[in-house]
C-alpha cells in the first residue's frame, strides 16, 4: 500500500515537472520579448551575457516603435483589414448557410457538394491566379485588393449551416404561420440563437486576419498599406537599424498584445472553436 | 369560422427514392367543422393527422382537393394569409426571446394597414397572457419555464393575433400525466372563452374524448368516423374505431351469426334479427357484462382487480382476440373467486358485431 | 413546401461570386498557366504549350533545395510534435490541479503572430558581435561550443526552424488530443480497473485504440501543414530564403511569383501543382496506412 502511494507521488512529480517544463518553453519567448523591450539600447548591447531582468526599465523603445517606424500605421491598417474582412465575410457566409440550411431550391445539393470539395483546395494553388487577377484589376496596394479574396470561407459556411440546422424545424413553421419572411426569420430568430457560433467564427477570423502574411506581402509593396506581419518584417529588415533589438521587441509586444487580450477574454469560445474546426474539418 | 375540407388528398414521394410509388398521407378527406367547435383529430401515429393539420395551416399544399375557411377558398393561400394560430408538440418557442417577446412576435409581422402601434401590441400581448394565466412570467426566457408554462406561452402566441382557426399539434404529449389533465381542461376553457374554431391532433383517445365537441377518427390517411365523442363510442362505424376508443379496450371475440343468433363458440349470446349468416367479430364493451348464473357466455375466471368504486373481472375465452377479457362491474357484485369459471349476460347496447372480412359494423 | 428556386440562389449569390472568382477560376487557371511556355507577364502572351515549366522547376537547384528542406522539416517535426503533444495531453488529462492554467498557457502560441514571435526566436538563437545569445549561453553552461543558429551551418539553421515549427503547431495538437482523451468513456477505464488491468495495458489496449483516429488525423494535417511551411522560415531567416538556403516549397512558389526573383507565374504554377501532387500522394498513403492500423487497433 505504501509503496503504491510513493509511486503515485513520484509519478505526479514527473508529470508536473514535465508540464511545467513545457510551460516554461511556451512562456519564455513571451517573457524574453517583454524583458528585452524594457531594456535601453545601450544597456541591451552591453550585456554579453543577457540578463533575465531589466535593470533599468524604460519605455523609450515603445515610443520609438511608434515614431521611428510606422507601427501605428501598420496597426491601423490591420484593424481596418480585420474588421472589414470579417464583417463582409459574416454577411456572405450567413446568407449562404441560411440558403443551405433552410431553403429548398433546385441544384442545392450539387452546389453544396462543390463547396465542400473546395475545402480541400490548398491556398498555394489559387493564390497565383488571384495575384494576377488583383494586379490586372489595378488593385495592388489597396484595401479592396487585400480584402476581396478572403471574404468567403467554405469551412465557416459549413460550420454555420450545421448550427442553423440544429434549430428545430417547428420554429421555422411557427414563424411561417405567423407571417415572418425568410429574411426576417434569419435576422430575428436564427442569428440570435446561433450567436455563440457566430462569435467564435468572428474571433477566429479576426485572429486569421491579424496573422495573415503571405497575401498582404504579395499584394502590397507600398509601406502605407502594410499590415502588422509585413510591418514587422519590414522593421526587421530595414527598420531601426538592424541591431536595435529592444525597439524591435517593443514592436513585437505591441503586435502580440491585442491577440493575447482577445484570447484571454474569449478563451473558452476560441478553444472550443478550434477544437471543433479540428475534429470536423 | 367554419372549416371545410373537400376531397382533400396529399401524396408524398416515397422516401426511398428507388421506389417510384407515392405514399398517400391523406386520402380524400371530406368533412365540415362547424364554427366555434373544438375538434379532436384522433388516430394512431402515422395516420396522417399532422399532415391534415399542416394542410389546414397551409404549411403543406394538397395534391388534390380544397380547403375552405367559411366561404373563402384558402387552398392557394400562404400560411400567413390564412389567419391560423399553430401550437406545436414541442412548443417551438424562440429560445432567445422572453415570454413577452415570444407572444408579441406574430404581431410585429403585421404590415401595411394592419400594422399596430407599440401600445396596442403590448396591450394585446398582455391580454393573451392573461387568458392563459402567464402574465406574471413575462420577462422569463422559455428555458426558465416548466413544460406546462411553455405550453401556455405557445397557446398565447397562437391566440394573440386573433386567428380564425387555432390548430394544436399533440399539445399535451410532452407533459406529465398530472399536468396533462390540468392543461386539457385549460384548453377547453380557453376555447370556450375565445370561441375560436379549434382543431387539435392527438393519439390519445381519452384526451380527445374528454374535451372535444367532435372527434375525427383516422387511420392510414382515411377518415373512419366523425361524430360527438359519446356517439362515436356508443356507435362505432367499424372494428378499428371500436377498438381505438375506450379504456380498457373493447373485448373482441371471433364469432358467427347463424339463424339470426350471434354465437361465441357454442354459446348463442344474443338475437340478431337483421343480420345475415356468416363469420363476424363480436365486440363487447367492458361495461357490457352482467354476471349471471344463467348467463349465455361462459368464460374461465383468472382474477379480480378491486378498484373500490368498481371491480374489474379478468377472464379468458378461447375465441377472445384480446390478451384477456376485462369486464367492469359495480363493487357490490359478489363474485366467487374460487370458482374456475363465470357466466355473463351481455347488454345488447354494448355489444357490436363486425364483418370478419372488412371490419365494417353489422347492425342487427 | 414550395420551391424557392430564385430566392435560394439569391442568398447564395455573394458566396458563389467570390468563390467563383477567387477559388474556382484560379484553380482552372493555374493548370493553364503551368502549361504555357515562355509566359510574359507584361504582355501576357506565351509562345507555346508543354511540360517545359515542370521540367524547368524540377531542374532548378533552388527548387531542389526547397524540396529537401521541406522534406527534412516534415520528417522531423510531424512525429516529434505529435508524440510530444500526446505525452503532454496525457499528463494534462491525468491531473486535476492547475489543469486549466496549463491548458491556457499551452494554447498561447496559437494566438500569436508567427512573424512577430519568430523574431523573438531569432534573437534567442542568434549569435552577434555583442552577445552569443540566450541559447548559446545555455549550451556553454553545459560545456558546449557556441553556434550561430541563424547565419551559421545548415544543420543549425534547420534545427531552429524545426524547433520553432514544433513550438507553433503544438497548441493545436495538444488541444485536439486532450479533447480526444476526454471523449474516451470513463466506463471503459472503470471496467479495466475492476479487471485490474495494468496501466500500460490500459494505455495500449484502450486509450490508444480509442484515440487512434484523432492521432492519424493529426499526422495527416501535420504533414499537410508542414509541407506548407513558409512564414516561420521567413520569420527566422528573412525574406531572402534562397540566399539563406532555407527556402521551402511554398517559399519557392512565392519567390517565383513576386519579389526580386519573381515575375514567373508559369513556374510558380508548375511548382504549386507539384507541391499539390506531393501532398495528395502523402495524404493518400497516410489514409491507407491509417485505415489499416485504426481497424487493427479497434
Amino acid at each position: 500500500m505504501k509503496s503504491r502511494k510513493t509511486k503515485d507521488i513520484i509519478l505526479n512529480v514527473v508529470k508536473y515537472t514535465f508540464l511545467g517544463f513545457w510551460g516554461l518553453i511556451v512562456l519564455f519567448p513571451f517573457y524574453w520579448m517583454i524583458i528585452s523591450s524594457l531594456k535601453g539600447y545601450g544597456a541591451y548591447n552591453s550585456e554579453y551575457i543577457p540578463k533575465f531582468y531589466a535593470a533599468d526599465p524604460t519605455f523609450e523603445n515603445y515610443k520609438s516603435a511608434f515614431t521611428t517606424v510606422n507601427l501605428g500605421g501598420y496597426f491601423f491598417n490591420t484593424v481596418i483589414f480585420a474588421v472589414v474582412t470579417t464583417a463582409i465575410m459574416l454577411v456572405v457566409i450567413t446568407l449562404a448557410a441560411f440558403a443551405f440550411a433552410r431553403l429548398d431550391f433546385k441544384g442545392k445539393n450539387i452546389v453544396f457538394t462543390v463547396f465542400l470539395s473546395l475545402m480541400m483546395i490548398p491556398n498555394e494553388l489559387i493564390i497565383i491566379t488571384n495575384f494576377v487577377t488583383i494586379t490586372d484589376m489595378g488593385l495592388r496596394n489597396t484595401f479592396t485588393g487585400l480584402i476581396l479574396p478572403s471574404v468567403t470561407s467554405v469551412f465557416y459556411i459549413y460550420l454555420l449551416k450545421e448550427n442553423f440546422e440544429q434549430i428545430p424545424e417547428n420554429l421555422y413553421k411557427a414563424a411561417k404561420v405567423d407571417g415572418t419572411s425568410d429574411f426576417k426569420y434569419l435576422i430575428r430568430v436564427m442569428i440570435p440563437i446561433c450567436k455563440p457560433t457566430m462569435i467564435t467564427i468572428t474571433i477566429l477570423k479576426i485572429i486569421e486576419c491579424w496573422n495573415s502574411f503571405v497575401w498582404p506581402r504579395l499584394i502590397t509593396d507600398n509601406e502605407k498599406y502594410y499590415l502588422v506581419s509585413n510591418g514587422i518584417q519590414e522593421i526587421r529588415e530595414n527598420g531601426f537599424g538592424r541591431e536595435n533589438i529592444p525597439a524591435m521587441m517593443a514592436a513585437v509586444v505591441v503586435i502580440s498584445v491585442p491577440l493575447i487580450i482577445l484570447f484571454f477574454v474569449f478563451r473558452k469560445q476560441i478553444m472550443a472553436g478550434v477544437q471543433k474546426s479540428g475534429t470536423k474539418g | 369560422m367554419k372549416v371545410v375540407l373537400d376531397k382533400l388528398t396529399k401524396r408524398f414521394p416515397n422516401r426511398n427514392k428507388k421506389i417510384k410509388t407515392e405514399v398517400t398521407a391523406v386520402d380524400n378527406f371530406c368533412f365540415e367543422i362547424p364554427d366555434g367547435t373544438l375538434v379532436g383529430l384522433l388516430g394512431p401515429s402515422g395516420c396522417g393527422k399532422s399532415t391534415t393539420l399542416n394542410l389546414i395551416s397551409g404549411l403543406e399544399k394538397p395534391t388534390e382537393g380544397r380547403v375552405f375557411f367559411g366561404d373563402t377558398d384558402v387552398t392557394d393561400m400562404a400560411p400567413e394569409d390564412r389567419g391560423v394560430g399553430l401550437v406545436f408538440q414541442n412548443y417551438a418557442l424562440y429560445p432567445h426571446l422572453t415570454v413577452q417577446q415570444n407572444i408579441m412576435f406574430p404581431l410585429q409581422n403585421f404590415r401595411g394597414e394592419r400594422k399596430l402601434t407599440k401600445e396596442v401590441m403590448l396591450e394585446k400581448t398582455l391580454e393573451a397572457a392573461k387568458l392563459v394565466q402567464i402574465d406574471g412570467l413575462m420577462e422569463r426566457k422559455p428555458n426558465e419555464l416548466s413544460g406546462g408554462q411553455q405550453q401556455r406561452v405557445a397557446i398565447a402566441r397562437a391566440l394573440v393575433k386573433a386567428p380564425k382557426v387555432l390548430l394544436l399539434d399533440e399539445p399535451l404529449s410532452n407533459l406529465d400525466a398530472r399536468l396533462r389533465l390540468q392543461t386539457r381542461e385549460e384548453i377547453r376553457r380557453i376555447q370556450r372563452e375565445t370561441k375560436v374554431t379549434t382543431i387539435f391532433v392527438t393519439h390519445d383517445q381519452e384526451e380527445a374524448m374528454s374535451i372535444s365537441d367532435l372527434i375525427v377518427v383516422m387511420k392510414d390517411g382515411r377518415v373512419h368516423q366523425i361524430g360527438k365523442p359519446q356517439e362515436v363510442y356508443d356507435d362505432p362505424a367499424n372494428l378499428f374505431v371500436a377498438k381505438f376508443l375506450g379504456t380498457p379496450p373493447i373485448n373482441v371475440f371471433k364469432g358467427r351469426v347463424k339463424k339470426h343468433m350471434i354465437y361465441i363458440g357454442d354459446n348463442a349470446i344474443l338475437k340478431a334479427e337483421k343480420a345475415e349468416d356468416g363469420d363476424v367479430y363480436v365486440g363487447i364493451r367492458p361495461e357490457g357484462f352482467i354476471p349471471d348464473e344463467k348467463g349465455e357466455l361462459e368464460v374461465s375466471l383468472k382474477g379480480l382487480e378491486v378498484m373500490g368504486r368498481d371491480t374489474t373481472i379478468v377472464s379468458d375465452h378461447k375465441d377472445c382476440e384480446n390478451v384477456e377479457i376485462r369486464s367492469i362491474v359495480s363493487a357490490e357484485t359478489r363474485i366467487d373467486t374460487a370458482a374456475g369459471s363465470i357466466r355473463f349476460k351481455v347488454k345488447p347496447a354494448k355489444t357490436h358485431i363486425f364483418d370478419a372480412e372488412s371490419g365494417e359494423r353489422i347492425y342487427y | 413546401m414550395k420551391k424557392n428556386n430564385l430566392k435560394g440562389w439569391l442568398y447564395l449569390l455573394p458566396a458563389i461570386i467570390f468563390l467563383g472568382i477567387f477559388m474556382i477560376y484560379p484553380l482552372i487557371d493555374v493548370l493553364i498557366y503551368s502549361f504555357e511556355e515562355g509566359y510574359n507577364f507584361a504582355s501576357q502572351t506565351h509562345n507555346g504549350t508543354g511540360w517545359y515549366n515542370y521540367s524547368y522547376v524540377l531542374h532548378d537547384t533552388y527548387f531542389l533545395q526547397a524540396l529537401k528542406n521541406t522534406f527534412i522539416l516534415v520528417i522531423i517535426t510531424v512525429p516529434l510534435s505529435t508524440g510530444t503533444a500526446l505525452l503532454i495531453a496525457m499528463a494534462l488529462s491525468s491531473i486535476k490541479k492547475l489543469r486549466e492554467l496549463f491548458q491556457t498557457v499551452f494554447f498561447l502560441p496559437y494566438v500569436t503572430n508567427t512573424l512577430a514571435v519568430g523574431l523573438v526566436f531569432m534573437i534567442l538563437f542568434k549569435k552577434t558581435a555583442y552577445s552569443d545569445g540566450m541559447v548559446n549561453l545555455l549550451i556553454n553552461f553545459f560545456g558546449g561550443e557556441s553556434v550561430d543558429f541563424i547565419d551559421g551551418p545548415y544543420w543549425a539553421k534547420m534545427l531552429v526552424l524545426c524547433i520553432y515549427t514544433v513550438w507553433i503547431v503544438m497548441p493545436f495538437k495538444i488541444l485536439i488530443l486532450t479533447g480526444a482523451l476526454a471523449s474516451v468513456k470513463d466506463d471503459l477505464y472503470k471496467a479495466a480497473k475492476i479487471d485490474s488491468t495494468p496501466k500500460w495495458r490500459v494505455f495500449t489496449r484502450i486509450t490508444l485504440p480509442m484515440i487512434s483516429p484523432m492521432i492519424f488525423y493529426l499526422v495527416i494535417t501535420g504533414f499537410i501543414g508542414a509541407f506548407k511551411a513558409y512564414s516561420d522560415a521567413v520569420a527566422l531567416f528573412g525574406t531572402d530564403l534562397n540566399a539563406a538556403q532555407m527556402n521551402t516549397l511554398v517559399g519557392y512558389i512565392y519567390d517565383m511569383l513576386y519579389g526580386s526573383s519573381g515575375g514567373y507565374p508559369s513556374y510558380a504554377s508548375a511548382a504549386a501543382l507539384i507541391l499539390f501532387c506531393i501532398v495528395l500522394t502523402i495524404t493518400c498513403i497516410n489514409l491507407m496506412v491509417s485505415k489499416k492500423s485504426v481497424v487493427k487497433g479497434v
